[in-house]
């Protein structure tokens, strides 16, 4: 257990290894209960829309997606998971910056309530769904970033078809008194290994997800962090969001740098932090996360480069503990997400 | 037969009938790393000075050095655990071990922690 945000969290249980591949593989719980969860009227969409660039008056009933708050310039304040739950719209937002965006929402959002009383769990891998269905047979059908109230164990919990590891899966919200109960009720099934922050680290960097903190803060930009995806066509036209004018400026010239994915050759992880230098010894970036993946077998990281080294097999070179390591860039994720479609 | 002793940072050092040294990392330095992706060893005839940085060794977890726990020369790394380095995890004090030195003039071996010392150390954790 580490201390994190005000929270102890559960790092691993029976190994970072065999847990990471049990989610590539069966299934994995975590307990992201850190996570804070807020919710709002569904009519407060438009209000919501002035704060973030995604697209939630389009976000139909029983449908989630990712979307982040932005400062003036816009830096990326929390990135979020806004669930329709039909009546009301459910966030997800990062631990670290749950005050933070209480505080941001609070004069734009006055209904917004938060939920300090709920747990939070993630069922991750391929047999995740075979997992929850037999608690709950509607869960099957439910696409990916699908929303519904499901019963588990007799207990209400509001579900997504979502996660962070790449995998298909669910989370599964739940009033945190009863989440042991829900927990122990998915762990009793045979394709469940218990799994810590560390397993969902190397898993989400695998699937090269942005971890707030290291990949993205208030100092890049959804472009930058080629997370322009995240923002649809009405939006980009009508801007309308904290930071508008850089979005579309940054879409129309193209950034300064982007967020691209690194594997260095050799076995030594390049840690966040890490120089990035191009093929003249000059400084071209940082890396912002960087491990070992268990999946590939090999180190992988993350980092920001500058534009003109932004393609895939550029080749660059780390310098890690005053060596210099050879790497190229690569397309993220580095292993193929298996979502379901 | 050959005597095992240990440091505070977690490392056992062998005697060898023939006067080397056998280095590695204990059970409990395995256990607290989590699992070992990769290793960095001196290479072979390097000198080292009792304290220094010679090996660096990352879990899932994090980066950690490995210190010279006595002044010498190293005369043989194992390249398996290089190649493998789970041999770490799954073998601390046996397959798993780091490096052979043959020690410098000053022979510090009796300083270092015996094993009653090193297990009353782990109770302190």
């Amino acid at each position: 257990m580490v201390p994190f945000a005000g929270w102890s969290l559960p790092v691993q249980y029976s190994g970072t290894l065999i847990e990471h591949q049990a989610a590539r593989t069966a299934a994995a719980l975590f307990d992201v209960s850190h996570m804070g969860q807020v919710s709002l009227p569904a009519a407060d969409a438009t209000a919501l829309e002035t704060l973030v660039p995604g697209d939630i008056l389009g976000l139909a009933p029983g449908r989630q997606r990712y979307t982040m708050f932005l400062n003036d310039q816009a830096g990326i304040l929390d990135d979020i998971m806004v669930a329709n739950h039909g009546e009301r719209l459910v966030l997800v937002i990062n631990a670290g910056r749950a005050a933070a965006d209480i505080a941001h929402m609070r004069p734009h959002l006055p209904n917004l309530v938060v939920h300090p009383d709920r747990a939070l769990l993630a069922l991750q891998g391929p047999k995740a769904v075979d997992v929850i269905s037999r608690h709950a047979p509607q869960a099957a059908a439910m696409p990916f970033l699908g929303v519904a109230t499901l019963t588990i164990a007799g207990t209400e919990c509001w579900v997504t078809r979502s996660g962070y590891t790449g995998e298909d899966g669910f989370e599964i919200s739940i009033l945190a008194h009863q989440a042991e109960h829900v927990a122990e009720a998915l762990l009793a099934e045979p394709e469940t290994t218990p799994a810590g922050l560390a397993a969902r680290d190397t898993l989400r960097l695998e699937a090269g997800l942005c971890l707030y903190g290291n990949d993205i803060d208030e100092t890049t930009t959804p472009i930058e962090a080629s997370l322009a995806w995240t923002i649809g066509k009405r939006r980009r036209r009508q801007g309308g969001f904290p930071g508008a004018g850089i979005v579309q400026n940054q879409l129309a010239q193209g950034p300064a740098r982007h967020r691209v994915g690194l594997r260095p050759e050799g076995r030594a992880p390049a840690r966040a932090g890490t120089e990035i230098l191009d093929k003249h010894g000059d400084l071209a970036g940082h890396i912002t996360s960087g491990t070992f993946g268990p999946t590939l077998g090999a180190p992988v990281a993350m980092g920001y480069v500058r534009a003109d080294l932004a393609t895939d097999s550029t080749q660059l070179a780390l310098l890690i503990r005053g060596q210099r390591h050879p790497a190229r860039v690569a397309a993220l994720p580095f292993v193929p997400h298996r979502f379901v479609r | 037969m050959a005597e095992t002793r240990y440091t505070s940072d977690h490392e056992w050092v062998r005697l060898e009938d023939d006067g080397t040294l056998t280095i590695g990392i204990t059970d409990h330095a395995q256990e607290a790393l989590g699992d070992i992706v990769f290793v960095e060893l001196p290479e072979v005839d390097r000198k080292v000075v009792e304290g220094e940085s010679f090996a660096t060794v990352e879990s899932t977890k994090a980066a950690s050095d490995v210190f010279a726990p006595l002044a010498g020369r190293v005369a043989e790394i194992n390249e398996a655990i290089v190649e493998d380095p789970g041999l770490i995890n799954r073998d601390p004090q046996g397959e798993g071990w780091f490096l052979r030195m043959e020690p410098g003039d000053e022979d510090n071996f009796e300083s270092l922690m015996d094993e009653e010392a090193y297990q009353a150390l782990l109770e302190t954790l």
